[in-house]
């Protein structure tokens, strides 16, 4: 009996080496270790044996199935290794292939240059406000400072709907609009579409955006309005830009000025792009009118604010290089997928 | 504004370089566009005094000349020139002389004689001829006045001057002249303004005994001063006076022309001369002109007037068009014995309308657009009459006709220091503040904290332009930079807005591209988009001054613009284009005075692999971010004209349109040169806002397994998948978790007219297992449901 025993060890052992799969290792499990299997057999044949001999040889027995279904469980490991060998080796690929890449959409570039403004003014505590591009002269011009005969409006070229209805030459306007509804502290800015009769040509459009940003409050001055714009500046530019403001000119604000930063292609130096000024012009700035905070309801008197507007095709032109503004509105799909 | 350097100096002592000047004018508020040194090309030329002319042995149309340039000896100079004489003072280009056109100058041989210069023409110093009626019409250039030979030629032609452009506001008209810049100036270096001394002598008589002036439109004419001169006397103007004119572009003509342009150079202030004599009975009325009035103007055009022209006339006809242009009837000849010098002050916004009108903008007209000061009147008329004495060009009357209906006075304006420094943020003392205002000549009550102002800064009215005025000359670089305190603001999108981002977003995570077209259009799109000839989006708001018809009333529709950038890309050979743009359109609105504009959201796209419901899938996603995808409805209930008429459907979220869907009806995209299929889609932004969703609540990951059921049904085919779903959804119960249509089939096996739709239902309970007769149940109630009201069976 203990012969036998032995002799299907090392039978097993011999068929488990030779196994090349999990079915072989299945059927070696079915012909030693099933209901039918060789050594389920000579289990069976246990009842015939004397009872001194039965735990000796049912010990042995216990551990030539224990062994045996080790070296099954160990066998499988190797096999299910090499066949994840195998399968790995066989799934090769180029990565070099083109992807399958979703298709990318792309923000219109003056988009771009809107949302970065937007967000650093409103990480300043700015609103943004909107008012309609079809607008009554007067919150065009007499609101804003501008009487009926300035040359302001004719040196705009304005679009007329009626006597005393325009295409906004400007989006100051809502400054009048957001100053009529909200008591102060007022931060807004307000882009939009703006018109003029311009023709259409490599650097006029009829049509454009601007920018106009407004603050009211009490004890406003023109050192914040240089610190807000400065700020600003930095922001869209980068910490290098030097910022300067000159004395200008605009009926809805006193005193006035523009605001120029330092050339970024040449630093200043003067170059070609800046025509040698070393200074880029970027927006119009100034301290509220008076008059123009009176007619809007405000006490000058109480309150005090500064303005600012700049061209938002400019500042995208002036960023990406773009020397021609009709491209911004033929939506070519090779310009937009550019930005 | 172009103002040359020299002409300056003689008002202001500017002693830096020009860089230093540029810079410091523009930043106290006289913006330096550019300047230019005139003479920058020309080097070595200097004035020679023709000594001796010899033959030349072998050249018939040449000469020899020695010629003195201040040298121990005489150059030799061989030249072609016909115009020379021995004793003649000419410029000589030495060698090595740099002129006009980049033309250097060096030795050589003409046939076998050397010359050592060349002899020079007005043009070969790179001035114009035209400026130089003395020069002659083709030969050297002679001069008329005794220069020591060697004198440098440069200062002699201005050729040493540095010509400045100037931007000049509107606020400030007084700029636009030499005495205006230089004041500024002055003012900005803090140095003395030396403002002309103007006195006229006059010769006896009195002014009014030989015209009269009347002002029939005291709105538009403000003041008309006038001086009479006898014996007048024209000739060429001495050369100063030329070379002021030629160094601002001006040709010289005659001593009474050039003298009025020099005062409307110097002063801002246009004058006209009239021939007294030809004026009728002496009288000067300045008047509208009546219906169809004609005169001819000095160049020679006769024109046709109507009474929003104003116009100077004698006591029968217009005799000059009212700061525009004189008459030919009345203009100053060599036989003029008498002038009537006229200065006046004339309304800015009717001379432009009627120089816009006439088509006639002149030197005059440009100056007088600006609102001139009528105070100037006075010294403008005197400057020239002093002029005129001091030329000898005539005998000026005394006395002087001056009609000046209401007299514009000096105002009064207070300030307050506080005031000041509050608006700038600056700590400025009164004393500063003082010494800046005189420095502008305002005229400074310490006491009353008042200053007087001058009628040529009309521009100065309250406290806030006195401000400018301080800040300009304390420099706004001088003044702080801070950071507004006053009380905090959150600065934030508001829920519109934000629908907005996230829209341009999900467009954009769809790949589309953003676009931008323009916002106004021509009345022939309606044509072109199939639009009904009654129908209301033709109601437009229409420009009364378009660029042109393309562009001549605001869009009702946002689709022209789509389509026309869609057959941009076509036409341009882009395989692909997928485009979208949030943009408005304009409605007119009864009853109310601006239209409504509101805000669309537009999808255009084409490309071979796409179909209706490649953009159907673009709004979905939209419409699932903003939580109301389960809700919307698409339905075909519309026939849009511009689309394909099988091929749209209308969107709608509850009792909310949200817009509409569909392919480009063949014949509108045959009308745009649109060869493919192309979809659009557009949404109303404000219904979109009122419907998105963006409140989230969490519902617990379901525990209990879901059961899964297969219908197919037979439907015919007129049935939509949608009002199938629409009972399902409906009928199926809260058990009812997602329903998932898998085959549509026509053919074979099913009936024709009718077509085969298979479903897989999933049912799930929150809190329990689902019992086997609850699901047939549920789907027992769908399939009754879809039998009684679409006719739609399970399939046998």
């Amino acid at each position: 009996m203990k012969n036998k025993l032995e002799a299907i060890r090392k039978y097993a052992s011999q068929k488990i080496e030779e196994a090349m799969n999990l079915n072989d290792l299945n059927d070696i499990r079915v012909n030693f270790l099933g209901k039918k299997g060789e050594l389920t057999q000579v289990l069976r044949g246990m009842k015939d044996l004397s009872k001194e001999e039965r735990p000796v040889i049912g010990q042995i027995a216990n551990e030539i199935r224990d062994s045996i279904e080790k070296r099954i469980e160990d066998a499988k490991t190797v096999i299910a290794k090499k066949a994840r060998e195998i399968q790995i080796q066989q799934e090769v690929i180029d990565v070099t292939l083109p992807s399958k890449k979703p298709a990318l959409g792309h923000q219109h570039p003056m988009s771009i240059v809107l949302d970065d403004i937007k967000s650093i003014f409103m990480g300043m505590g700015y609103q943004i406000a909107e008012g309609p591009e079809v607008e009554k002269d007067y919150y065009n011009f007499e609101a804003l400072n501008i009487p009926e005969n300035h040359p302001a409006k004719d040196e705009q070229d304005t679009f007329y709907i009626s006597k005393d209805i325009v295409l906004r030459t400007q989006t100051s306007p809502v400054q009048v609009r957001i100053m009529e509804q909200q008591k102060p502290p007022i931060r807004i800015i307000a882009p939009g579409r703006v018109y003029r009769s311009d023709e259409v040509d490599a650097t006029h459009s009829p049509v454009f955006n601007q920018l106009e940003g407004l603050v009211i409050d009490k004890n406003i001055t023109m050192a914040d309005l240089k610190g807000a714009l400065a700020v600003f500046a930095s922001e869209l530019y980068g910490d290098n830009v030097k910022v300067r403001f000159r004395p200008h000119h605009f009926p809805f604000t006193e005193p006035s000025a523009e605001m120029d930063i330092s050339c970024f292609k040449c630093n200043g130096k003067g170059c070609s792009f800046c025509k040698g000024e070393g200074w880029i012009e970027i927006l119009g700035c100034g301290m509220v009118h008076p008059r123009v905070l009176e007619m809007s309801g405000i006490d000058p008197t109480i309150y005090s604010g500064f303005a600012f507007g700049m061209g938002i095709e400019r500042i995208a032109m002036l960023r990406y290089g773009i020397d021609d503004i009709r491209l911004f509105y033929e939506n070519d799909m090779r310009f937009l997928k550019q930005f | 504004m172009n103002a040359p350097m020299k002409w300056l100096k003689d008002y202001v002592d500017i002693t830096c370089d020009m860089k230093t000047f540029a810079d410091a004018m523009t930043m106290s508020g006289t913006k330096v566009e550019c300047y230019e040194a005139l003479g920058e090309s020309i080097t070595h030329v200097v004035v020679g005094k023709i000594l001796a002319i010899e033959k030349h042995p072998d050249a018939d149309k040449l000469v020899i000349t020695s010629v003195d340039i201040g040298e121990d000896a005489p150059l030799q100079i061989v030249t072609g020139a016909k115009n020379i004489s021995t004793g003649d003072l000419v410029p000589v280009a030495l060698v090595g002389a740099n002129l006009a056109g980049g033309l250097k100058i060096k030795k050589g041989k003409l046939r076998g004689v050397e010359s050592l210069g060349m002899m020079c023409s007005v043009e070969e110093l790179g001035l114009e001829k035209d400026h130089y009626p003395e020069a002659p019409e083709d030969g050297i250039y002679i001069f008329e006045k005794e220069y020591q030979p060697g004198t440098d030629v440069k200062p002699i032609f201005g050729l040493d001057d540095v010509m400045v452009e100037y931007e000049i506001t509107s606020n400030r008209p007084d700029c636009n002249s030499i005495l205006g810049i230089a004041r500024e100036a002055a003012a900005t270096f803090n140095q003395p303004f030396k403002y002309p001394d103007i006195k006229v002598k006059g010769s006896g008589g009195q002014a009014d005994t030989y015209a009269s002036v009347e002002i029939l439109e005291p709105q538009l004419c403000k003041r008309y001063a006038a001086r009479i001169v006898k014996n007048v006397k024209i000739e060429q103007s001495p050369e100063w006076l030329r070379q002021k004119l030629i160094s601002c572009g001006i040709r010289p003509i005659n001593n009474i022309v050039d003298i009025t342009n020099f005062v409307m150079l110097e002063m801002a202030q246009p004058l006209h001369a009239f021939d007294l004599e030809k004026v009728k009975e002496n009288k000067i009325c300045v008047r509208c002109a009546n219906e169809g009035e004609t005169l001819v103007t000095l160049d020679g055009e006769e024109r046709t007037l109507d009474p929003s022209v104003l116009v100077i006339a004698d006591a029968e006809d217009a005799v000059a068009i009212a700061g525009i242009m004189g008459g030919e009837s009345t203009k100053v000849t060599d036989c003029t014995m008498t002038l009537l010098l006229e200065s006046a002050n004339f309304d800015g916004t009717n001379v432009r309308m009627s120089s816009k009108k006439l088509g006639l903008r002149t030197d005059a007209s440009s100056k007088f657009e600006k609102y001139l000061d009528p105070s100037n009147v006075e010294q403008g008329l005197n400057r020239a009459c002093q002029l005129i004495e001091q030329l000898g060009a005539g005998e000026v009357i005394s006395g002087m006709v001056d009609c000046y209906p209401v007299k514009r006075e000096e105002k009064e304006v207070s300030y307050t220091v506080e005031g000041i420094n509050k608006l700038l943020g600056t700590d400025i003392s009164e004393d500063e503040m003082i010494q800046i205002f005189e420095r502008v000549e305002l005229k400074v009550d310490r006491e009353h904290h008042r200053v007087t102002v001058p009628t040529f800064r009309p521009d100065i009215e309250r406290e806030a332009d006195l401000a400018e005025e301080v800040a300009r000359f304390y420099g706004y670089s001088n003044i702080p930079t801070t950071l507004a305190a006053g009380t905090p603001t959150v600065g934030k999108l508001n829920y519109q807005q934000k629908i907005e981002s996230i829209t341009k977003a999900m467009m954009e995570s769809c790949g589309l591209y953003e676009a931008m077209t323009y916002s106004f259009e021509s009345p022939k799109v309606f044509d072109k988009l199939n639009i009904p000839k009654e129908d209301s989006l033709r109601e437009t708001v229409k420009i009364l001054n378009p660029l042109g018809e393309d562009f001549s009333m605001m869009r009702t529709l946002t689709i022209n613009g789509m389509l026309v950038s869609l057959a941009t890309n076509y036409n341009r050979r882009n395989e692909t284009a997928k485009l979208y743009e949030l943009s408005y359109v304009y409605l007119p609105q009864e009853g109310q005075e601006l239209p409504d504009e509101r805000l669309k959201l537009t999808i255009g796209m084409y490309d071979k692999d796409m179909d209706f419901f490649t953009i159907k899938g673009v709004l979905e996603v939209l419409f699932e971010k903003l939580g109301i995808l389960e809700d919307v409805v698409t339905a075909p209930d519309v026939n849009y004209k511009w689309l394909h008429p099988g091929r749209q459907a209308t969107l709608s979220y509850k009792d909310t349109s949200l817009g509409w869907i569909g392919e480009v009806h063949p014949d509108v995209a045959d009308n745009y040169d649109l060869d493919t299929r192309a979809y659009l889609a557009v949404i109303d932004m404000q219904h979109l806002t009122q419907a998105a969703n963006l409140k989230k609540t969490y519902q617990a990951l379901a525990k209990y397994p879901a059961v899964n059921r297969d219908l197919a049904l037979i439907a015919k085919d007129d049935i939509l998948i949608g009002q199938i779903e629409a009972i399902i959804k409906q009928r199926g119960g809260k058990i009812l978790e997602a329903y998932q249509l898998f085959d549509v089939y026509k053919g074979k096996q099913i009936e024709k007219g009718y077509k085969s739709i298979a479903y897989s239902l999933t049912f799930r309970a929150k809190d329990r297992t689902l019992e086997e007769n609850e699901i047939n149940k549920a789907t027992n109630k769908i399939l009754n449901g879809l039998e009684r009201e679409l006719g739609v069976t399970l399939r046998q």
